[in-house]
Formats: C-alpha cells, structure tokens, sequence
C-alpha cells in the first residue's frame, strides 16, 4: 500500500539517536540504540514485551532523561529541550495507555490540544467562544476519527476502545512532523480498529512515522523498515523482508510466540 | 465519510465551549442577596464583610486549588502579605487605601512569583508541605519582627477617605461593607474571565492530565506560575481589605488557620466552580457565629462543628455543596437542548 513512496533519502534522518542508553537501577533498559527514522519514514519497533519499546518513546519525547547518548532532531542534539519544547518542534507521541483528560469531553480534550498548537491556549482576557476557528477545527478533527456523535460525552464515559481514537486525534490536531506511535491500536476492538489503521495509513506522505506494534499483519503492510528491540538493544534493523528472513529475529518471535 | 453523520452531538458540545463564558441569570442571586442583607440585616455588616472578603480570598484559592489542581495549605501568606503592605502603608503615611490596596497585589503577586518559582517544581506532597512552610516562614518572620508588624496586639491605622469621597466607618460598616463588595465583583469578574479563556481550560487540562498537557506541548510550570500569581494578587487584595476595613492589623493574617480554613470553606463549597466559595464561606462563616453564640467559645466546640461539616461534606457531597445540584442540573439541561 504505502510502499509505492520511493526510496527514502538516507542521508538526512529527522530522529536519530547515538548510543542512547536507560537504566533504571541496576536494570538496563535501553543499550546502546543507535536509531534513524528518516523524512516520511514508515517504521515500525516490535520486540516481546519489557523490551524497552516504551521506554525508547519516552528517551525520544524527553518524558525520561536517558542515561547516556544522545537524541538529535534535524541533526541537532536536543537534549536541552523539555518535553513539550520537542512537540513545538514537531515531535510527537501517543501513549500505550490512554492517557487523556477524562473528566473533561471528547472535544474539549480535542480544543485543548489545537488551542495549544495555535498558540493561543495563554489567553487570559478573551473567552474560548471569542475564537470559533478554534472550536471549529477541534470538531473537524472529531469527524475525522468518527467520534462525532461522542463529542459531548466525557472520555470517562466511553469505552475504552473508543477513547483510543481520541488519543490519535490528539496526536493529528498536533500536526506532527514525526510521530511516534506506542500500539495505537492495543485494546481496541477488532471491528473499530479499523478506525485507527485508517486514519494513520491516510497520514501525510511527508510524516515520519515510527509505530510500535505487535500485530505483525499490520507490521508488514505497513511499515518499510523494521528495528527489533530485544532487553533494550537493537537485535535487527531492515526492511520487511529481511527481518521476516533473519534467523535471531525467528528465534525470538517464534520462541515467545508472537505473530 | 460520504453517509451523512447526525452533527447534533459534535454541534451540541461545540455549543457548550463557545458559550460557557455567557452569563445566566441565575448568576444574579448572590450579588442580590449580597445587596439584600445590607439593608435587611444591618446589624450584622461587619460579619456580612468579613464573608465578602473571605469568599474574595477563596476564589483566588479556587483559581489554583479547583482549576489548576495545586493544593495549597499556604495560602495566608499572600492574603497577610498583602494585608501588612496596605496597613504598613498607611501606618507610615501613605493613607490613600486604592493605591495601597493595588500595592498589596504587587507584594502579593512578588510573592507568588518567587515562591511560585520553586514550590511548582515539586508536586503533590512536597508541594503541600512547601505551601504551607512559607506561611509558617512568614508568621514567624512577623511575629519576630514585631517592633514592625506589630505582632499579636497589632497595629491601628487610618485611610483617607474613599476616592476623596467616602470615609471608612468602623462602628457601622456602612463604607466598609461596598468597599468589600466594589472589590469582590472586580475580583470575581477577573476570575471569572480567566477561567472561561483559554488560559483557565488549559489549567483545567493540567488539573485533569499534566503527563498529557506536557504531551501537546504545553508549558506546565510557566502556566502554573502564571495562574499562581494572578491568585496570590488577588489574595493580596482581599487581605488588604481585610484589614483596611478594620482599621487594625495583628499577624492573625498569617497564621496557619487562615490558610487550613479558607481551604475547608473553599471545599465545602465547591472546588473549580467559583460559585462554591459563596456558598462554601457563608455557611462555614454563620455557622461559626452560630455555635460560638449558642455553646460559647470556651470549649471550642466550633472545631467539633468544623470537623463534622468537613466528613459529612466529603463523604456525601464530595464535589461540595454546590456539587450536589449537579445531577438535577444535568438532568434539566439534558431536558432542553
Ligand atoms: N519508570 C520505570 N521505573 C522502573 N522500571 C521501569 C520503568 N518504566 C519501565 N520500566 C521497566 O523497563 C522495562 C521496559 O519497559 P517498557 O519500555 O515499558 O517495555 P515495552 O514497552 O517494550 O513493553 C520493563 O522491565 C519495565 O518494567
Ligand atoms: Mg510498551
């Protein structure tokens, strides 16, 4: 589907790391990854669970400090920038676990995140209703993720599977340059996922896209390079067809039993 | 996408956002009781101030407490700061009140800014204990200085007359009680603007989330600095008026019951809504004077009273006593689209 892109340029990765490493304690969680997702990349992360996949998230994002190594945007090292500093900057992340404003509704969790990314989110003077454009947008992206007729509703009160999609238009009403996707579709049922799927294959083509997932239909139709996360290091990085083929990358999967 | 899809809830909620701002007329009653018991109850004015100013100092509690979610035990530091400003002040000759009252906020709001600076960089409990050590810091300091602030037996001093116009009158409240109320409805309409722009949902959004606020790019620490200092202004000056309304000063305005109680009101209430500080200080207040008339102060049966409304408020109102209207309200506006 998507793999009609053209060769990726090689040369300037947007997201890079350089021996970025984690440990909590004594436990190593991130060893030594050296990692480039480039300009419009599809890349997916799979490795079992407790491989250090969420983690790698947080390290990009900044929601950690990495132990040693480094993270660089644009080629610049960006160690130096907060959290929210990087999501200014294009870099974003869902989160593996819903993590939304649940007392408030779909659609002011939508109207906080464009308010912010327009910056007009320090106001203090002029009322939320000054602003329709604002609102206005927030509800398109609610259409885009079919949420429309729970746009009232508190994320409290729906199902978990449909609080999901509130998490990727999140992500969308950023308008990411890279977006960093921890399994967007887990808790998800079969027949909304869809839904999800849908709306990250229809992403911008320019998009650098890393998703992490263990669905390995979705892997494999989706994604044009694969890096296999094991005990926090890289065990594999390639396209599709070379992983499927890798003899260690066999060992783990079929030894755990995923697929 | 082309299966044309009923618009009414995403219309419906988007409605709700851009009028939340819009008054109702139900907003009138409290002012018009405020108006009321000046004349039907004249006897009680200095009571009925005390509530107008406190319900200001509460609201400015809310501001951080119920929309940011900073839980304060600190918050008489602002309130005494911006007391001692006005009453030092005027005690070395600066006697206009407006001005001295607007200085408070400043010092107040100086406060809030340094302060602010390190206790948003802890959280929870640390953030708790650091509130509340500033204003044990700051009680001591005056009780230490009290060749200044003139510690417990106080200071008396004087204002000039209201813009010229209207003198202060501490036996009858007459002054006293419209300065109050002059300056709660200011102190209101700026909360109430705050809250409703999109600076006030997105402290909302730190209340709910600030994993999630970090993640859509928010600044949280600035934001929470910001919403600090616009509640330690307006604490500033409701304990200016405080004391110029009383002509008097002790370091009472620090002290720690100050900032426990003025939490218990804003509670009983009802936390992130404003209006819960009307209600929350106005029971608490009369309820007060009641016990302390009926049983008398000597065993402080007024505590018992306290600690009772308190545990009867979290375990049946635990979104205060405003809180409990919800569900009829809901209910009505789920009637009448
Ligand atoms: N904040 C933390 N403190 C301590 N250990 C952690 C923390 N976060 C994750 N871990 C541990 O790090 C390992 C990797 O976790 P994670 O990155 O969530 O893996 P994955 O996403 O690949 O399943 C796990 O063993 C987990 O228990
Ligand atoms: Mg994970």
């Amino acid at each position: 589907m998507t793999a009609d892109l053209g060769p990726a340029v090689h040369e300037n990765p947007v997201l890079e790391t350089k021996g970025l490493c984690k440990n909590f304690g004594a436990l190593v969680v991130a060893r030594d990854i050296d990692f480039a997702l480039e300009a419009g990349a599809r890349h997916a992360v799979i490795g079992p669970n407790g491989a250090g996949k969420t983690t790698f998230v947080n390290l990009l994002t900044g929601a950690l400090p990495p132990t040693g190594g480094s993270v660089l945007l644009d080629g610049l090292d960006i160690a130096g920038l907060a959290e929210h500093e990087r999501v200014k900057r294009g870099l974003v992340r869902t989160f593996q676990i819903n993590t939304l404003f649940n007392g408030l509704t779909v659609l002011e969790n939508i109207y906080l995140t464009v308010a912010e990314r327009m910056g007009v989110a320090t106001g203090l003077f002029r009322p939320v209703g000054s602003r329709p454009e604002v609102v206005a947008e927030a509800e398109r992206l609610v259409e885009m993720v079919q949420l429309q007729d729970d746009a009232g509703r508190t994320i409290d009160e729906l199902p978990y599977g449909r609080q999901r999609l509130v998490e990727i238009a999140i992500a969308l009403a950023l308008e990411p340059r890279v977006l960093l996707l921890d399994e967007p579709s887990a808790g998800v049922p079969g027949a909304e996922s869809h839904i999800i799927l849908d709306a990250i294959a229809a992403l911008p083509a320019d998009i650098a896209i890393m998703i992490i997932e263990h669905d390995m239909d979705v892997v494999f139709r989706f994604a044009e390079r694969i890096t296999v996360l094991v005990s926090g290091a890289v065990l594999a990085s390639g396209p599709p067809d070379e992983i499927a083929a890798d003899e260690r990358v066999r060992a783990v999967y079929l030894g755990h039993g995923h697929g | 996408m082309t299966v044309p899809t009923p618009r009414t809830n995403n219309g419906a909620a988007a409605g709700a956002l851009l009028r939340a701002h819009r008054f109702r007329a139900i907003e009138l009653i409290p002012w018009i009781l405020a108006i009321a018991v000046y004349f039907l109850f004249p006897g009680y004015r200095l009571l009925a101030t005390q509530i107008l100013v406190l319900i200001l100092f509460a609201i400015s509690l809310d501001l951080i407490v119920g929309y940011a979610g900073i839980v304060s035990l600190g918050h008489a530091a602002f309130f005494g700061t911006g007391a001692y400003t006005a009453a030092l002040l005027a005690d070395a000759g600066w006697q206009e009140p407006i001005s001295a009252l607007a200085l408070g906020a400043v010092t107040a709001g100086l406060l809030g800014w340094v302060s602010g600076w390190i206790i948003l960089r802890t959280r929870e409990l640390t953030l708790l204990m650091l509130t509340m050590a500033l204003g044990i810091i700051l009680y001591e300091l005056a009780k230490d200085l009290d060749d200044i602030t003139g510690g417990f037996d106080g200071i008396n001093f004087e204002n000039t007359a209201i813009l010229g116009l209207f003198p202060f009158d501490v036996l009858y409240y007459t002054t006293n009680y419209w300065y109050a109320f002059a300056f709660l409805v200011l102190g209101f309409l700026v909360a109430r603007t705050v809250v409703h722009a999109p600076f006030g949902r997105s402290l909302v959004g730190i209340r709910e989330n600030v994993r999630r606020m970090h993640a859509i790019g928010t600044p949280v620490q600035q934001r929470m600095r910001h919403v600090y200092v616009i509640a330690a202004m307006i604490a500033g000056v409701a304990g200016a008026i405080w004391v110029q309304v009383q002509g008097n000063i002790t370091i009472g305005v620090y002290e720690f019951e100050m900032s426990g109680n003025i939490l218990i009101m804003l509670i009983l209430g009802g936390t992130g809504r404003l209006y819960g500080a009307f209600i929350g200080v106005t029971v608490f207040t009369i309820l007060e004077n009641l016990t302390e008339t009926v049983l008398g102060t000597d065993p402080p049966y007024w505590e018992l009273v306290v600690g009772v409304a308190l545990i009867v408020t979290v375990l049946f109102a635990p979104r205060g006593l405003l809180g409990v209207f919800d569900p009829l309200i809901r209910r009505f506006r789920e009637r009448t689209p």
